[in-house]
Parts: C-alpha cells; structure tokens; sequence
C-alpha cells in the first residue's frame, strides 16, 4: 500500500487527476455529452501517459462527469449524463422552489461519498464479487430487468393507470430497430439510422429538455426566474450527511453491486435507488415535489456504480458499463491484463488506481463547489435568452451523439412527444426507463426462449435466477393485490403533477 | 541542419519504398478534421485498432481524426455510413469482413464494391472456446459429441448469421455434421457471448481467440482451438483447425481501413501511404503487441482481391450452410 501510495504522490500524477477533474466537470456538465464519452477523448492522451496518470485520467474523468450531468439537471431540468435521469425531476422541483442549493449541494456531496465507499467496497471485495457478477446469464438479467420495471411504477408519481401508459410509450419506443433474434427489422420504415433503435441519449435530451423548454415558452416566458441562493453548500452538506447517512451508505453498496454487473451501469443503480429510496422513505409522498432524499439515494448509487463497473474488468476483462470498456482497452496497451491474479501481478498498480479514485472523489468536492458557483449564473439569465441557448444545447448534444443530423431528428420528436404527455398529465420518467430496460428484458427474454427451446421453466431452473424470479413475481401479486384493494376501499389521491 | 536534411531523405525513401509502381501524386492533405466511422461499439477490437489507428494518422496528417461509432443492425448501419459518404477523404472509416457477407444473408444490398479499400488493419481469426469446467477438452471430442447428439449443445458469439456464426456453422458443415448441431444463440457481441459461457447459459462460444485470450490466461475458460493456419504466439499451446480437423477447415475476420466507392486515386493513395507508415511505427507494434496480434501490412490493390475472394468464400459457405438468402 506504502508503495502505492509512492506511485500516486507525484506532481505528475496530482496534477493528471487536478486535470482530469475539470475536464470531467466541463464534459459532465454539458447535456449530451455523457461520461462515456469524456474518456473516449481522453484515449489518445492516455497513450502519452504513464500507466498510473493513464488509468487515474480515466477514472477522475468518468467520476467528475457523473457527478457534473446533476448540475444542468438539477437548474435547468437537463440531465447532464443519463445517470442524472432518475432524479432530474425531484432536484429541479427543489430548485423551483428556490433550493437549488440544497439540490446541489445533496447531489455533490453524495457523489463524493457513494464514489468513496464505492472504491472501498471495490478495493476489499472485488474479487469476491466478481465471481457472483459474473455467473449472470441471460435469465438473470431478464429477471433483473422485471424487477427493474417493476420500479418504473414506483418512479411514477402519477396515478397507476398513467404510469403504466407512459412505461406502455417508453417499451414501444424499444422495439423499434433490428430484433436481435431473427434479424428483422421493425417500425423502422426503410430508414438504416433507425436500424439500431431510437438512440437513447437523443431521447433523453429530447424528452426532459426539449419538452421543459416548450412547456416554458408556451407558458411562462415572462415569469420571474427563480434566484437561487449558493451560498451555504456547506452547511446543507454537513446537514445532507447528517440526516441521510443511512440512505448513503445503503445505495453506495446497492449501487455497487449493480455496477458491478456486465451491461448495467450507473444509470440503472440510479433508477433502482431512487425507486427502493422511496419505497422505504417514511415519507414517500414528498417524493416527485423536491425531496432531497431520493436525490441522496441515487446519487451515491450512480457514483459508487462507477467504482464497481472496475470490478469485472479488472478481474475478468468484462467491461461492467461503456466507460470502463475504453478503460479495458488502455490497460492492456500499458501492459496490464485483467486477470483474477491481477491483485497479484499487478498489485501496487491496482492500489494505486483505488488511491487515484479515491483522490479523485476528494478533489471533487472543492471543485464541484467551484463549478456549482459558476452555473448558477445561468438561472440569473432571463428565459427569452436562456430557452434559445437550451435550445442549442439540445441541438448540439444530440448531433454529438453519433455526429448525424438523425439523432437531432430523434431529439425533436421525442420532445414534441414528452410535451404532449406532460400536457395531459403522463410522466416522463416511467417511459425514459421503459425505452433503457425494453431492449434489455426483450433481448435476454428471446436469448432465454433460444437457449431452452421454448420451455418457460427454464426462467427458474438456475438457483439465482430461481429467486429474482420469484422475487418479482411476489412484487408483482403485492402491488396487484394492493390495487385491488385501494379499488374496493377508495382513499382520496393527489391530483396530476406538473 | 543535418538532421532536417537526413529526416527529409529518410521521408523521400520511405515514400519511393511505399509507392510501388507510379501513381498519381499522393500529396492530398485534409485541411479540416477527419470523420473515422467504426460500425462496432466502444471496447471492441475493431473500435481499438481503429482508435489507435486514427491517433497515429493524426500524427501524419496533421488533422484531428474524429472516431465515431456508428453501431446496429449488424454492422448495416456504420457500413452504410461509411459507403453513402461524399468521396471526399473526410469520411472514412472501419470496414470489416462483414461487408462482403452481410450481402449474402440479406441484410442490405451494400457489398464491398461499395466502398475503396486502404489498408488491411487487423486479421483476427476465430476460435473454439468452452468453459473451465467443461466436460471436452479437445475440438474433435467436442464435435464428436455434437456428432452424435444433435442440438443437444448451444455455442454464441454473435448475432444470428454474424462472422462467427458463420466460423461455427462453417466448421461443423465442413466436417460433415449438421450445421444446426450445435445451435446458434444470438448475442450482441463476443463480450456478452464469453459471460453467457462462463455463467454456464452456452457450451461453446466461437470469438476471435484475441477476445477470449484475457480469460483463457485467466483460467476461466479453455480454448480447444484457433481457426488458423499457424498457431497465436501468445497462446502457443492452442492447436490450431488446420492440425486437429481433417478439413483444415479455418475462419478469419478481418478489419480495414476504407473509404467510400469513388474516393480519388490521390486521396487513397495518401492515405494509403500514411497508413503503412503508421504500421512501422514503434507506439502501433507496441500496441499490437499488447493485445497479442501480429502486425499485417496490406494496401489496397491486395486487400481489393482479398476483399473480393472473401466474398465469394463465405458466400458458397453460407449458403451451404443456409445463411445465405
């Protein structure tokens, strides 16, 4: 450990991680520019690097852009990242309210936190886990994505039937391109962009932002911008830490574990904390109007996912998200292989890439601080000049997706098409989750029916996927029964959210 | 002063050496930045080798080279992309073995005198891999007992009718056994294939050996073959088709560098030369290296016959195997 912490301290190395974290915060904090993508640009410097700044490069990047996509989502309804999705609505109801701060400072401090206890869980437990991680197949992960839809009508703060609708939208929205099993392409008209699918980013700009920026034209262009004091970050972090520090730790391992899982990533550890936040909440029903506890859920989720996607590829070479795909491929060409003797071989460079993590989690905080000063200043601007800089935002991210003026097509519908749900009441979240876990259940659900040639006991006849199963069932016969229950004995309910 | 002038002859040898017989002045410069299209996702070896590819070009040309992965449809959608761009040397992009099978299966009608082939980047043969706990430890006793027990066994690895299904179903058609013998679970990439294998959900998986070599090194899968003629000199004691088949039967895909049909002699030429200077370098033979390759070396008149007796190849293939439309 003595030794790596030799390797970390060197001006080289501090001012590699100083750097990266900027650069992080910059790419984070720019709608359509994920995390994935901030180390895709890093590549290419990685390769004049040494091994150690190399990997720390990669990780500040990835850490500092996750935590960044909440500061657009959080003062202007954008999520930054789609790991931002889950709770961009609970944090910009705070800033209506004139708390972006406390949004803010929620989001910021959790993220340290959860990315902290993410390579601690990551550095004590990797080997160990992996080895679970890794004997999901198919079966497991349809399972896992039930259960993950299932959480889509906790989401929901709607009424049930309008939730349902909305997940109903988000599930279309997913068979739409080349169906994995048989090759055929559906609902795509003759048009090779759509092969693929609608391309979820786009989407997710289109659906959150777009639509908030008509909604705000069409309604409130002159109406006050809300002033947002920043100036007691501290004091809310201290109070964030102090009132919710169950909530933290609880969704940092949660978060983890996901993370470590091959194809999951932190978006999904975000849905599936915010979604059991409020489940056990002693007070869900503040959820959905700006409640800082969904957000301190989610975001030590997504951030301590970032730390356990390492997990798989450090020991087995399996990327656990996109980001550390790219980072699988830099480790090689600096000559370390992923491999279970990894801790082995490579021991004093794996610890001294937890230690760079884990600094790199600590310098987010003063420089997180910083970036949420400087973006405050974008609520003093007025609507009629900040709706059309949105606007760009929205055109600029979605072309950056794949560089195709499609996915700016893609973005602009989907907006139009979230306008005139929220319009009616619809939300949004339950459709931006079904349109992440359709392609996922659909997929793994036709592999498993391959595998066992149509049998449907073969979604329960392997031990884990024997309990998700039941899991969910059990989940699904609760809820219906509960509706069947409010049926019989009405109680009166909320009206629609706006 | 020396030094300029000893760089300038080494330049001007280099580019005689390279020029082979005498083309069209290969000047062409891009004056604004490069789009590089990989058909593949982030993390592959097809997106590796092209972004370290499109760094070294950056160094020679003096442009930023924009790596943008355009996935889906089996590779339909990037192909396309690189193949309907203008023909005027900012889009470039990743060709791979694909674009002379996807024909085939009926995908799309774009095939690969649809685009003009640069450089051959990488060849990446397929293997035979099966868990560590599997019960066969040789490919003939695996085929033997998909021999006697017909779909009874599963193998993944890609897409249906993708490069390695086709390795698969090749090599059981060659051997004389029911290609379905051992049946094709579609995933979307070798990454999730090996999970699937590794979690006990498949028997075989038939990647290339590059992308299983991190987990045979690792003990969690065995590799009862390499679908080539000579064996991978990282893992020299995988016995290679040719010594354990009786049809010597082998499959490699490979990858490109390419432009779209119609790109002027100048520009092929220029990027022609860049490519294979960028192949000598020490920071591309480092990089292949690492990942276990040998570096090739093929410009464009080889690779256009290559490109072509591929497709006629796995064209008789697949429909022997009836994958062809």
């Amino acid at each position: 450990m003595l030794e790596a912490l030799d390797l970390v301290a060197r001006w080289d190395v501090l001012a590699t991680i100083g750097l990266a974290a900027c650069y992080g915060l910059f790419v984070g904090s720019v709608p359509g520019l994920t995390a994935t993508m901030s180390v895709a640009l890093l590549v290419p410097i990685t390769f004049f690097l040494d091994p150690v700044p190399a990997i720390a490069a990669i990780a500040t990047a990835s850490a500092t852009a996750i935590f960044a996509g909440d500061i657009p989502g959080a003062l202007l309804r954008i999520p930054g990242t789609p790991a931002s999705a889950a709770y961009v609505d609970e944090a910009f109801a705070l800033t209506r309210q004139g708390h972006a701060e406390r949004a803010l400072a929620t989001s910021l401090v959790t993220a340290a936190l959860g990315g902290l206890i993410g390579v601690l869980l990551l550095s004590v437990f990797a080997q160990q886990l992996a080895r679970i991680a890794v004997r999901f197949s198919s079966v497991e992960y349809f399972w896992l994505g039930c259960l993950g839809l299932t959480a889509a009508i906790a989401v929901a703060n709607a009424s049930l039937v309008k939730g349902a609708l909305a997940l109903l939208i988000g599930l279309f929205i997913s068979t739409i391109g080349i169906d994995i099993a048989t090759g055929h392409a559906r609902f795509t008209y003759g048009q090779i962009d759509l092969l693929d699918g609608v391309s979820f980013i786009p989407a997710m700009i289109g659906m959150f932002a777009l639509s908030q920026v008509l909604r705000t034209v069409t309604m409130d262009l002159d109406g006050r911008t809300v002033t947002a004091k920043v100036g007691r970050l501290w004091i809310e972090m201290v109070g964030v830490v102090r009132r919710y520090w169950a909530n933290i730790l609880r969704s940092a391992g949660l978060g983890n574990v996901i993370g470590a899982l091959p194809g999951a990533g932190a978006d999904i550890a975000a849905w599936v904390a915010y979604a059991l936040s409020r489940r056990f909440s002693r007070t869900p029903e503040r959820y959905g109007q700006g409640h800082a506890e969904g957000i301190a859920d989610a975001g030590a989720a997504n951030n301590s996912a970032v730390a356990g996607a390492w997990t798989p590829a450090l020991v087995f070479g399996i990327p656990g998200d996109t980001v550390t795909a790219i980072a699988i491929g830099v480790l090689m060409l600096k000559g370390i292989t992923p491999s279970p003797r990894v801790f082995i071989t490579d021991g004093t460079l794996v610890h001294a890439i937890f230690l760079a993590f884990a600094l790199a989690n600590l310098i987010m905080l003063p420089l997180g601080m910083v970036a949420i000063h400087a973006a405050r200043h974008a609520l003093a601007i007025p609507k009629r000049v900040l709706m059309p800089l949105i606007l760009i935002f929205c055109l600029i991210g979605a072309f950056a997706v794949d560089n195709t003026l499609f996915s700016v097509g893609v973005m602009l519908v989907l907006g139009l098409i979230a306008y005139v749900m929220e319009e009616n009441g619809i939300p949004i979240a339950p459709a931006i989750l079904g349109i992440v876990l359709g392609k996922i259940i659909e997929k793994n659900f036709l592999i498993t029916m391959i595998k066992t040639q149509g049998d449907l006991l073969g979604f329960f006849d392997r031990p884990v996927a024997a309990v998700l199963g039941v899991m969910t069932l059990g989940l699904w016969t609760v809820l219906i029964a509960a509706a069947v229950h409010r049926a019989v004995r009405p109680v009166p309910s909320e009206g629609p959210r706006r | 002063m020396t030094r300029t002038l000893l760089l300038c002859g080494a330049a001007a040898l280099a580019m005689t050496a390279l020029a082979g017989p005498a083309r069209a002045d290969c000047h062409w410069q891009p004056e604004r930045p490069v789009t590089y299209v990989v058909p593949w996702g982030a993390g592959g070896g097809t997106d590796a080798n092209s972004r370290m590819l499109a760094s070294l070009l950056e160094e020679q040309m003096g442009q930023p080279f924009n790596v943008v992965n355009r996935t889906g449809g089996n590779g339909v959608v990037g192909h396309s992309a690189i193949a309907t761009a203008t023909p005027d040397g900012y889009t470039i992009g990743a060709a791979t073995v694909e674009i002379t099978t996807m024909h085939h299966a009926g995908l799309t009608e774009l095939n690969h005198t649809d685009i003009t082939p640069i450089a051959l980047v990488d060849i990446v043969p397929s293997s035979v891999l099966v868990a560590a706990d599997s019960p066969f430890d040789s490919v003939n006793a695996l085929l033997d007992h998909a021999r006697a027990n017909p779909g009874e066994l599963t193998g993944s690895g890609t897409a249906q009718g993708g490069i390695w299904h086709l390795a698969l179903a090749g090599m059981l058609n060659a051997e004389g056994i029911d290609p379905g013998a051992i049946r094709w679970v579609p995933s979307d990439g070798a990454a999730s294939a090996m999970q699937e294998l590794i979690a006990g959900g498949v028997e075989v998986a038939t990647p290339a050996l590059s992308e299983g070599k991190a987990l045979v090194e690792a003990g969690e899968i065995k590799a009862l073959a390499y679908m080539h003629d000579s064996r991978m000199a990282a893992l020299p004691d995988v016995p290679t088709t040719k010594e354990a088949l009786d049809s010597e039967w082998t499959l490699a895909a490979f990858i490109t560098v390419s432009g779209p049909a119609g790109l002027p002699d100048e520009i092929a030429c220029a990027y022609e030369q860049a490519a294979l200077a960028a192949f000598d370098t020490q920071a591309w033979a480092d990089f292949k290296a690492s990942r276990g390759a040998d570096v090739v070396k093929m410009g464009r008149e080889d690779l256009t016959a290559m490109l072509a007796r591929t497709s006629d190849n796995l064209g008789a293939t697949m429909r022997a195997i009836g994958l062809a439309q």
